[in-house]
């Protein structure tokens, strides 16, 4: 979808809220990050079949494409655990 | 200075359905976790030296966040930022110590715990950034949208979807719901900067965003068109 449109509509699927994504962004991160980690549903997970299909949380990911703040958190706490992996 | 208005976590009752259940447990699985937590956890000088070094980590993260944000901060000195670091992870003690029994042990501890000095850090950097910026609140803003605003790949049909979303704009939001979709997402005011200026918090203020971009896809599915599908089968 066209960018404006995307910000405009927000996500098509169901989503987190900003409360529920600050608890679970660090295990989302280190999923993404951190060698090895296995994925685990929330336990708030809104779509189990598809997060296990996809080893991920739609939910989260959802409510990152429509909240920039989030997004924004996401972005600083990868790339902080990223420096720490390299590091390591 | 009080922390910043972090999101309050609301609590996880543990998944009673064997369909949705997790593996997660409550303890964390790595020893510095453990170590972490027992420390803290502790009395005397074990716990002191322990926060000492949560502390320090969280300086860490928050000069992090500071030196991310730098380059779209030119009008603050190198000591301001610093300042504002030090604010953040003096901030983020303080919630990391009353929320310890929050911890579930999902993550390691120190990615737990840096989450709340990079959220601290960003709210105190937008918040200054907006400082004396006026945050538009224009019921009509929706309405300066150019209707040649979208990329060339299906213009028409996209056209025709950006009109629809005006009209919904116009006619199926309340009037709060529309302020707060045109500043969220058209003038880019920073949601938390939003909310400290409405008198509400973040969570309220996306819970606004969220029902008014549903009230949209619903005005949109009235009217027969799909944005979503549209997009998928051009590619």
């Amino acid at each position: 979808m066209d960018d404006l449109l995307r910000r405009l509509l927000g996500p098509d699927r169901p989503e987190l809220t900003c409360e529920q994504c600050f608890a679970h962004l660090p295990a989302y991160v280190e999923l993404h990050v951190v060698p090895d980690t296995q994925f685990e549903r929330c336990p708030t997970c809104m779509t189990p079949a598809e997060c296990d299909r996809e080893s991920d949380c739609l939910g989260l990911r959802a409510h990152l494409d429509g909240c920039p703040a989030c997004r924004e958190e996401y972005e600083s706490l990868h790339a902080l655990v990223s420096d720490e992996q390299a590091a390591s | 200075m009080k922390p910043a208005t972090l999101p309050a976590v609301e609590p996880v009752e543990p998944p009673t359905d064997p369909a949705t259940a997790t593996t997660s447990s409550l303890l964390p699985r790595d020893e510095d976790s453990r170590a972490w937590l027992r420390d803290l956890r502790s009395e005397g000088a074990v716990k002191e030296q322990a926060v000492e070094r949560l502390h320090a980590l969280l300086v860490r993260a928050a000069r992090f966040e500071v030196a991310r944000r730098r380059p779209t901060l030119p009008h603050l000195r190198g000591d301001e930022l610093e300042d504002i670091a030090l604010e953040a992870a003096g901030d983020a003690l303080m919630s990391v110590l009353r929320r310890l029994d929050d911890f579930r042990g999902a993550s390691r501890f120190t990615t737990w715990a840096y989450a709340f000095a990079l959220l601290e850090a960003a709210v105190k950097l937008r918040k200054r950034a907006w400082q004396r910026r006026e945050v538009p609140l224009d019921p009509e803003g929706w309405a300066t949208i150019r209707d040649g605003a979208l990329a060339p790949d299906g213009e028409a049909e996209q056209s025709e979807v950006l009109a629809a979303v005006k009209q919904g704009i116009e006619q199926a939001l309340t009037p709060h719901q529309r302020n707060v979709l045109v500043a969220v997402t058209l003038d880019d005011v920073p949601i938390d900067v939003l909310a400290e200026r409405l008198g509400t918090t973040r969570g309220a203020l996306y819970k606004t965003l969220h029902d008014a971009r549903q009230r949209l896809r619903r005005h949109l599915s009235d009217l027969g068109l799909e944005p979503d599908r549209s997009q998928k089968e051009r590619n």
